[in-house]
C-alpha cells in the first residue's frame, strides 16, 4: 500500500471527535425516515474510527508526539489536542470495542423501538470518550466528560421500565455530583496556575510549591474521577446502572466508559499534570485493593447474571487502579495491559448475557441451565471470556494478572500481592458459578424452544473471544515495545509531559 | 468571605441531595451544587472595581476582570441545563411508573 495516500498529518486528531459527533447528527436527522440507514451509517462510522485509531500508531511512529492546535490558536492560549502513545493505546481500545458493539447492536436492538435514537446517543457517548482521550486542555476534558456522561445517563434509561429509570436517576445524581467536584478542582487549579492547558499547568506545578492546593485538588479529582471509574467508596451506582442498560451499552459502559472517563483521566492527571507523590500512590493502591476485594465478594452472591458481571467490573477495575497506582514501570505496563484485556473480556461477557436474554428472555441464573447445547457460540465464547477473566493460562487475563502480581512483588508489596492472588481465586469461583448454572447441566423444559442468536451477534462475540485468546501476544517483545511499553513511558515521564508537549508546538 | 458563602451554598446543595426524599428536591439540590461551583469559578476571575477587558488603541487598563471564567461558566451552565432537563424527564417517567416522588418507595433494585 502506498503510504503517502494515508492521511498521516496532525489533522487526523480532530476526526476522532468530529466523526462520531457528525454521524450522530446525520443519524438523528435521517435515521427516522430511511429504514436501515442508521445501522449501516453507524457501523461505517465506528469502523472508520477504528481504522483511524490504528493509523494513529503509524502517525506517532513517524512524527513522535503530535499536537493539533484547535482553530490555529497556539497553546497554552488556545485549546490543543494531543496524540501520544497512551492516547493512541486508549483510542484503539475504545474504538475497537465500539465497532464490535455496533455490529452486535444491529440485531440486538431490534427488540427496542426507535433504533436511530439509540445510535445517536451511542455515537455521542463515543464522541465524549474519544474527546476525553485526545484533549490536552483541562476544561475541554470536562466538557467531553459531560458529553459522554449525559449520553450514558440517557442510555441507561433506554428501556424506560421501572428498574431502568430508577438506576438512571441514581446514576445521574451521583454522576453530576462527581462532575461538580471535577469542575471545582479545575477552578482551583486555574486560579493557582492561571492556565487550563494540561502541559502548561504541569510546568507551573513542577516549579512552584503550593503543595496544599495541589493536595486538595488531587482529593477533588480523586472523588470525581473515582466516582466515574466506580472505585469502591464511590461504586454504588454501577451495579444498578450497568445491568439496566441494553446489553450493548452495558458492554460499552463496563468495557470502556469507566476506563476512558475514569481510569485514563485519573492516570493522565495524576501522573502527567499533578505529579505522582507517595501519598497519592498509596491512596490509589489502597482504593484498588478495597475495590478488588469488595467487588469480588459482592459478585459471589448475585443471582442476576448482568449484576454479577457489574460487580466483577468493580473488582477488575480495582486491579487496574492498583497496578497503575504502584507507579513502577512494570506496574503501569501490567495495569494498562489488564485495562485492554478487561475491555475485551468484559464486553464479551456482557454481550453473552445479552444473547442469553435475547434467546431466553431471562437474566436470572437460577432459571437457566444447559444453554450450551442450544446456543454453542454463546456458550463457548462465554467460556473463553470467563476463563480469561479468572486468569486461566494461556488466555489473556492470565498474563495481565501475572504481571500485576509480579509487579507488586517487585515493588515489595507482599500483602497486596497475596490479596491479588486470593481475589483471582474468588473471581474463578463466581465465574464457575455462572458457567455451571447457565451453560452446563440439564436443559430445562421451558427452554427447549430457544435458538442461537442471529449472525451479526455471533460475529462480534467470536471476534472478541479471539482477542481474549490471543491477547497474550501483546507481550511478545517486538509488539510490546511498539504498543504497551510506549504507552507506559508516557505515564512514567511524569512532569516531562510538559516539555514534550510544549516542545513539539514550535 | 464571599468564598465562604460559596462553600455554604455548596454544603446546602449536598445536604439537600443526601437528606431529602423527594425526587424533585434532590434535583433542586443538584442545581444548587452546580450553581455554587459556577459562582465560585466566576468569583475567581472577579477583581474589585475591575472593568470589562475591552481595549481601545493606546488605552491602558490597570484593573481588568478575567473574562475566561465567564466564558467557561457559560459552557458549564449549558451542560447543567442539559443534565437538569434529562433528570427532570426521568423523574416524570418515574412518577408515571411508580406514582410517587418518594425515593423510599422507589426501591426495586437491591444488593
Amino acid at each position: 500500500m502506498n503510504m503517502a495516500l494515508l492521511p498521516l498529518t496532525p489533522n487526523l486528531l480532530p476526526l476522532f471527535v468530529a466523526i462520531p459527533l457528525g454521524s450522530a447528527f446525520i443519524v438523528s436527522l435521517l435515521g427516522k425516515k430511511l429504514r436501515g440507514f442508521s445501522d449501516t451509517f453507524s457501523n461505517l462510522a465506528t469502523f472508520s474510527l477504528f481504522c483511524f485509531s490504528l493509523l494513529s500508531l503509524l502517525l506517532i511512529k513517524r512524527l513522535g508526539t503530535v499536537v493539533y492546535k484547535v482553530g490555529g490558536w497556539i497553546p497554552p492560549i488556545g485549546i490543543c489536542m494531543v496524540l501520544d502513545s497512551l492516547t493512541s493505546f486508549m483510542l484503539i481500545t475504545v474504538n475497537l470495542i465500539a465497532f464490535l458493539v455496533t455490529i452486535y447492536s444491529i440485531s440486538y436492538m431490534e427488540r427496542y423501538t426507535d433504533k436511530w435514537k439509540f445510535y445517536t446517543l451511542f455515537l455521542l457517548m463515543l464522541a465524549g470518550m474519544n474527546g476525553v482521550i485526545v484533549t490536552g486542555d483541562l476544561f475541554n476534558l470536562f466538557v467531553f466528560l459531560e458529553i459522554g456522561s449525559i449520553s450514558s445517563y440517557a442510555l441507561v434509561a433506554y428501556g424506560v421500565e421501572h428498574e431502568e429509570l430508577e438506576a438512571s436517576f441514581k446514576y445521574t445524581v451521583m454522576g453530576s455530583i462527581a462532575s461538580s467536584f471535577i469542575l471545582l478542582g479545575i477552578a482551583l487549579l486555574y486560579s493557582y496556575t492561571s492556565s487550563l492547558n494540561m502541559a502548561d499547568i504541569s510546568r507551573t506545578l513542577a516549579q512552584g510549591k503550593g503543595s496544599q492546593v495541589v493536595f486538595f485538588v488531587s482529593v477533588l479529582f480523586l472523588m470525581g474521577f473515582g466516582l466515574k471509574a466506580a472505585l469502591v467508596p464511590f461504586h454504588a451506582w454501577l451495579p444498578d446502572a450497568h445491568p439496566s442498560a441494553p446489553a450493548p451499552i452495558s458492554a460499552m459502559l463496563s468495557g470502556v466508559l469507566i476506563k476512558a472517563l475514569g481510569v485514563y483521566a485519573l492516570a493522565r492527571i495524576f501522573f502527567n499534570v499533578l505529579g505522582m507523590t507517595a501519598i497519592s500512590s498509596s491512596i490509589l493502591m489502597v482504593l484498588g485493593i478495597i475495590s478488588m476485594v469488595l467487588g469480588g465478594l459482592l459478585a459471589l452472591g448475585q443471582e442476576d447474571i448482568k449484576r454479577l458481571f457489574a460487580y466483577s467490573s468493580i473488582s477488575q477495575i480495582g486491579y487496574v487502579v492498583f497496578a497503575i497506582g504502584m507507579g513502577t514501570p512494570l506496574g503501569i505496563l501490567a495495569g494498562l495491559f489488564h485495562l485492554f484485556n478487561h475491555a475485551a473480556f468484559k464486553s464479551l461477557l456482557f454481550l453473552n448475557s445479552g444473547s442469553i436474554e435475547y434467546a431466553t428472555g431471562t437474566r436470572d441464573l437460577r432459571k437457566m441451565g444447559g444453554l450450551t447445547s442450544k446456543m454453542p457460540v454463546t456458550g463457548y465464547s462465554s467460556l473463553v471470556g470467563s476463563m480469561s477473566i479468572s486468569g486461566i493460562p494461556p488466555l489473556s487475563g492470565f498474563w495481565s494478572k501475572l504481571l500485576i502480581i509480579l509487579a507488586a512483588i517487585e515493588a515489595k508489596h507482599f500483602i497486596f500481592a497475596s490479596i491479588a492472588i486470593l481475589v483471582s481465586i474468588l473471581t474463578l469461583a463466581y465465574y464457575l458459578k455462572v458457567q455451571k448454572l447457565a451453560f452446563f447441566g440439564e436443559l430445562r423444559d421451558s427452554l427447549r424452544g430457544i435458538k442461537e442468536v442471529p449472525l451479526t451477534m455471533k460475529l462480534s462475540m467470536i471476534a472478541l473471544s479471539i482477542i481474549c485468546i490471543f491477547g497474550g501476544l501483546l507481550l511478545i517483545p517486538g509488539v510490546q515495545k511498539n504498543f504497551l511499553s510506549l504507552a507506559t513511558e508516557v505515564l512514567m515521564n511524569g512532569n516531562n509531559y510538559a516539555q514534550i508537549i510544549l516542545g513539539s508546538i514550535k | 468571605m464571599i468564598y465562604l458563602m460559596c462553600l455554604i451554598l455548596f454544603s446546602i446543595g449536598i445536604y439537600c441531595i443526601l437528606v431529602k426524599r423527594n425526587l424533585i428536591k434532590i434535583i433542586i439540590g443538584i442545581g444548587i451544587v452546580e450553581y455554587a461551583v459556577n459562582l465560585f469559578f466566576i468569583l475567581l476571575g472577579y477583581r474589585a472595581g475591575g472593568r470589562a477587558p475591552i481595549l481601545d488603541e493606546k488605552q491602558v487598563v490597570q484593573n481588568m476582570v478575567d473574562p475566561l471564567p465567564q466564558a467557561l461558566i457559560l459552557t458549564a451552565i449549558v451542560i447543567g441545563l442539559a443534565v437538569t432537563v434529562l433528570i427532570v424527564s426521568i423523574a416524570v417517567r418515574i412518577y408515571e411508573k411508580y406514582g410517587t416522588f418518594d425515593i423510599t418507595k422507589i426501591r426495586r433494585l437491591r444488593g
